[in-house]
This record gives structure tokens, C-alpha cells and sequence, in this order.
């Protein structure tokens, strides 16, 4: 039987939305949330809880971003570089929010983000992290898994090169509810999320009350690579769309020769990798200009050990703890 | 059916096709991109069809606008306001477009513009009409509804003398509005941008047919006619409470009775429609339209009578 893997307290949550200004679904969430007083705390107060609006300005204008993407900006060279008038203002931000909730890679770091994200790709509900094995995502994962139908994609990004607003807590992962058009709020859409993020809150505690999570295996979804739109040497402006028989199958097993693209005189361009691979942000809006019409991804089994909160005794006995958590 | 006469027009020998009157529309922008390029497509015998960008800047920028509602702007005022480079752009643009292809109400009006739009709303490909004594249009729409059958294309009249609004393509004598959706802003859908190239290619054989000497017989459309603008539920401070309800997003042009959910709270409450009859609401949960005030448009059924028609 698997050897029980403790894991320090989630005393300092974060739910963040916002993010991107016109990603509806938590910018509304945040504001319910932020209305409440102390609505996700228990009054033993087994966690304390931050609700952020990560990018106000953007989303006062509800747009993705005003300057630049903020969650681009959190990769430690970004975080740490210099300061000037000329600074744009996400980065001015994400320096603010690292300080709020960070600094990443610290022991004052809070322990958990979660941020809250829509998508025009029909992705369903997903969570996004940069590890495959942070064992509280993943067993946060397995639980939201019991109650909603939920994916889990993995970007392999080492901790110092990891760009988004979670990689600045302890753990962190981005909540991706689609389809929804930017700058809408679908109710079926806000309600799953608002369940997503209750569950979340749920294992929390349980896992700081003491409750064992068991062992078990996942599957998880590994970020491959990209694919562009064909483009207009020229201009640089697309010459297709997604095929309409790829539109919408996110996560969907994309073989070999499968239609990927229909150009605008009606031709079938087709996928021409060896392996087959699993879409996913098939058609998101802001990834045009990013150079992005799809991702692709391998699925894989992970197992997970099971874990459980460390008492206070272990805790103090082992403070470099954190230190060879972050190392692996 | 009682129209006794038969309306007769000049050829329609001017046609206009505008995208990106909003930049962040993209099937207009596409079509008309691809047809600047080469229009072979959207010719026909005897007509002189110029594909046209409306808004560059907004296109460029993949947003609605830069400082104005370009498809608002082509008010009286606006399109004889003196000031030029310190007026908005779109007023700029505005006052180009009715040099280029109007003036708007003279006779050197362009004859049809046809203006491409897309939407969040689950409008499928609706026709918009601007006026229900235009014969010319209403048997144009009459003939796509016909081409495409039995696919369907509603027909959304907005002659509602306050929530009427001056377009980019009330400039031309015959303006027709193509509405597709739903569509995200920003994104290119193919099953949305082959279904607006389909609605085009009809209108514009409709035009040659016309031309041609082709007499239209009377015939009635069924229309639904602009009727109320019905807002978010907001607080004191102006910010939104409620969600369109799910069990009303998404059905566009269905029925919508008394007592039947509207709006959802974000605390899961439902807000009933209390209005004295049935209504057929449309753009719901349109996204430029949270800054209008305007969380779905009711309409009413109507049909119309349009006359025969035939060139002069």
C-alpha cells in the first residue's frame, strides 16, 4: 500500500478573476464573491481567503488587456525586471499582484490560486497547471471530477519560466470554462464555474481538517505543441478557418490526414502529423494573434499517492520541506 | 392580397457590399477582404458590386469601434457636422462613406448596400429591413427565404421610431442588414461564414434576375417587427445583477409568455417576463449590447404584403 505523502496546510487561498477583462464568468464571480463578507470561510476559519480582481482596467474596458497580456507577465524575469514610467501597465500590475500573493517562489507565497478564465473553444470545464504532479491539484482535480465532468491540462513549464498568475502561489491552477463568446456571461457557464470554485473551497477544508484523500490514477492532458493558421505571406492575415468538422471537438483525437483547416476557396487542409494527438483551444479568440488555431496534447494516466494534511509537529520538523517540495 | 399595382424601380446597377462596419465582425471582414481581392464572385451582369471596408481602423484593431458605434453614426447631424479631423473617427468615416456612396436620400445613392454582421446571439442568418413599404426589399427577402428553404432566415424589421438607428447602409436606397450568429467577436467560424456567403450569393441573383426584366408577382413575409429594449436588472450603481436565465439564452425568435424566466441572479433567483403578451425576443445576450442597455430586443409578428415589382 502506497506510503501516505503529507502535505502542509492551504492556510492562504486566492480566487482571482479578471485576469483578462472581457472573461466574463469570474469577473462577475469575483464581484459576487467580493460582495458577501467572508462568504467562502467557515467561522472556525480553517482558511483565509483572498478574492483579487486581477486586472481592473481591463476590466473596467472589458478587454482582455489594456497593454499587454497579464498572464504573460509572471515568469520571474518579468516579475523582477526593471521599473520605469514607460512600464507597461499589466507588468506594473503583475509586480502588484506578486506582491499580494507572493513573491513567487517564496515561503510568504500564499498557498493556493485559483484563476478563474473563459474560453471561445468548447473545452468544457478544465483545469490548467504546469505540473503533473502537484499532488493537491491533482487531488483537487479527482474530487471536482466526482461532482463535474472536468479535464486537466498540463503545460511542462518549469517553475522560473511558468508566465501565468497561478504560478505565483504555492500551487495554483486556472479554472477554463467554454465556449463562451468574450465579453458575455452564459448563466449555464457562471453556474459551473461558481460550482467549480464551492468544490474547490470543499476539499480545502476537508484537506485542512485532516480528511486522507486516497491514492488513485488520473488522466491528464500534456500540452504537445501549437498549430497556426495558414497565413497570407504578405500580410500575415489567415487564409482559413478551423474545418467545420473540427470546430467544437475539442479534446476530440485528431489522427493523421484528419481535416484541420478549410480555406476560404473551400479546400481541406489536413492534419499532417505522425501522432495522433488531442485537440484543445480549438479556436480561441485571443489566440490569433498569439499564432494559435488549436493545441495539441497526449493523454496519459498519472497515479497519484495518498495524501494528507501534515499536524502541526511535522510541520515545525520539517520547515525545509517546502524547500524540496519546490524542487521536484 | 391586395396590391393592384405593380411597383416599378430603376435597375439596380449599383450594389454595395460592406464588412467590418463592426472590426471585430469577422465574417464581413473576411468576405470583403477575399472579394477586394478578387470580387469575381459577387459580380453579376449588369451590376457593378464593390466590396467595401467600412471601418479600417476598428478592423485593424479586431474592436467594434474606436471611438463611436460606426453603425449609429450616419445621423442628420452627424453626416453634415463641420470640424473634420477633430471630429470622432467614425463620424469621419461616416461622412466619407455617404460621399462614396450616397448622398444619403439623393437620387446618386447607391441602389443597395448590402452590410455584414455577425453576433453572440443564436439569430441564425437574419435579414434586417429598415423599412416596411420597401417592395424591392421585402421581395428580395422574399426570394432568399424561398433559395434557401428549408433552411430558414428570419426577417427583423426595425422601424420602431425611437430604437431605430442610423446604419452605414442607410445611405442607399435599398440598405439590407445580414445578421449571423452566434458568433464569438474576434472569431471566424466557417459554418457562419459559409452560411453569410450563401444568403449574399441569393440576394445578389435576386438583383440580376431583376435586372434582367424578371416581374416579381405580390407575395407576403413574414416579418417580426422590432417592439421594446429590455435591460440587465442593475443595482444603484449601474452594475448588472442577472444573467439572461437558461432557459431563455439561446432561444432567439421562440416565443417568450408571461411568467416565463427572463433573468437569472447570480444567486440563482429567476425574474419572470411580466410583459401583457407573448413576445419573440431577439439579440439576446448580445455582447456589444450590455454597454447599450439592452439585454435582448422583444418583437412582434407581422406579416407584410409587398406589391409586384418589376424594372422600369
Amino acid at each position: 500500500r502506497a506510503k501516505v505523502v503529507h502535505l502542509s496546510r492551504l492556510s492562504r487561498v486566492a480566487v482571482c478573476g479578471g485576469t483578462h477583462g472581457n472573461e466574463l464568468s469570474g469577473v462577475y464571480l469575483v464581484r459576487e464573491l467580493q460582495k458577501t463578507e467572508k462568504p467562502l470561510e467557515e467561522e472556525d476559519e480553517l482558511v483565509s481567503v483572498l478574492v483579487v480582481l486581477s486586472n481592473p482596467r481591463a476590466v473596467q474596458q472589458c478587454r482582455r488587456y489594456t497593454e499587454t497580456d497579464l498572464n504573460r507577465c509572471f515568469t520571474h524575469a518579468t516579475l523582477n525586471g526593471p521599473e520605469s514610467d514607460k512600464t507597461p501597465y499589466e507588468i506594473t500590475r503583475s509586480r502588484e499582484l506578486n506582491s499580494l500573493l507572493g513573491p513567487k517562489g517564496s515561503p510568504e507565497a500564499v498557498d493556493l490560486i485559483c484563476d478563474l478564465h473563459n474560453t471561445t473553444a468548447n473545452m468544457g470545464l478544465c483545469l490548467i497547471a504546469y505540473s503533473d504532479h502537484d499532488w493537491i491539484c491533482l487531488h483537487i482535480f479527482r474530487y471536482l471530477q466526482a461532482n463535474i465532468p472536468v479535464r486537466y491540462i498540463h503545460f511542462d513549464f518549469p517553475p522560473k519560466e511558468a508566465y501565468s498568475l497561478e504560478s505565483v502561489g504555492k500551487h495554483g491552477f486556472a479554472i477554463e470554462i467554454g465556449p463562451q463568446p468574450h465579453g458575455v456571461v452564459r448563466s449555464n457557464i457562471y453556474t459551473t464555474m461558481k460550482a467549480g470554485v464551492q468544490h474547490v473551497m470543499d476539499w480545502v477544508r476537508f484537506f485542512n481538517s485532516g480528511t486522507i484523500f486516497e491514492g488513485g490514477s488520473v488522466e491528464v492532458y500534456t500540452m504537445v505543441k501549437n498549430i497556426d493558421y495558414p497565413r497570407d505571406s504578405e500580410t500575415h492575415s489567415i487564409t482559413a478557418a478551423i474545418h467545420p468538422q473540427l470546430q467544437d471537438q475539442d479534446f476530440c483525437l485528431l489522427h493523421p490526414n484528419d481535416p484541420l483547416f478549410q480555406t476560404f476557396s473551400g479546400e481541406t487542409l489536413r492534419y499532417k502529423g505522425k501522432e495522433p494527438l488531442y485537440p484543445f483551444f480549438i479556436n480561441e479568440c485571443a489566440y490569433y494573434e498569439k499564432g494559435i488555431a488549436l493545441s495539441l496534447a497526449r493523454r496519459k494516466c498519472v497515479k497519484m499517492p495518498p495524501i494528507q494534511v501534515k499536524t502541526e509537529l511535522e510541520h515545525q520538523e520539517n520547515e525545509w520541506e517546502f524547500a524540496s517540495e519546490e524542487d521536484e | 392580397m391586395s396590391s393592384h399595382n405593380t411597383v416599378s424601380f430603376s435597375e439596380a446597377r449599383r450594389v454595395a457590399v460592406f464588412g467590418g462596419t463592426h472590426g471585430n465582425e469577422m465574417s464581413g471582414v473576411t468576405l470583403v477582404n477575399l472579394w477586394v481581392k478578387n470580387g469575381a464572385e459577387i459580380q453579376r451582369k449588369g451590376v457593378e458590386t464593390k466590396p467595401f471596408i467600412t471601418n479600417p481602423k476598428a478592423v485593424e484593431k479586431c474592436s467594434r469601434y474606436v471611438d463611436t458605434d460606426l453603425n449609429r453614426a450616419f445621423t442628420p447631424e452627424n453626416l453634415s457636422a463641420p470640424g473634420g479631423d477633430d471630429l470622432p473617427y467614425e463620424v469621419q468615416r461616416a461622412q466619407e462613406i455617404n460621399r462614396l456612396f450616397g448622398p444619403k436620400g439623393s437620387p446618386e445613392a447607391y441602389d443597395v448596400i448590402f452590410d455584414l454582421h455577425n453576433t453572440t446571439s443564436n439569430m441564425g442568418c437574419t435579414l434586417i429591413l429598415e423599412s416596411s413599404k420597401d417592395h424591392f426589399n421585402l421581395q428580395m427577402m422574399n426570394y432568399i427565404k424561398k433559395a434557401i428553404a428549408p433552411a430558414s432566415c428570419p426577417v427583423l424589421l426595425n422601424e420602431h421610431p425611437l430604437l431605430k438607428y442610423s446604419t452605414s447602409r442607410s445611405v442607399a436606397k435599398h440598405p439590407v442588414g445580414l445578421e449571423v450568429g452566434p458568433q464569438p467577436q474576434g472569431v471566424l467560424r466557417s459554418n457562419i461564414f459559409e452560411a453569410m456567403r450563401v444568403i449574399l450569393k441569393h440576394a445578389l441573383d435576386f438583383i440580376e434576375l431583376f435586372n434582367e426584366g424578371m416581374e416579381f408577382p405580390p407575395c407576403t413575409v413574414d416579418v417580426f417587427r422590432v417592439s421594446e429594449r429590455v435591460d440587465y436588472p442593475r443595482d444603484a450603481n449601474g452594475n448588472i445583477i442577472a444573467m439572461v436565465h437558461p432557459n431563455l439564452q439561446d432561444c432567439d425568435w421562440e416565443p417568450l409568455n408571461p411568467g416565463d424566466p427572463m433573468f437569472q441572479t447570480f444567486d440563482g433567483k429567476t425574474i419572470h417576463y411580466e410583459g401583457a403578451g407573448t413576445v419573440y425576443p431577439t439579440f439576446i445576450n448580445e455582447a456589444a449590447y450590455y454597454e447599450k442597455q439592452q439585454a435582448f430586443v422583444t418583437t412582434r409578428r407581422e406579416t407584410l404584403v409587398a406589391s409586384a415589382i418589376r424594372k422600369a
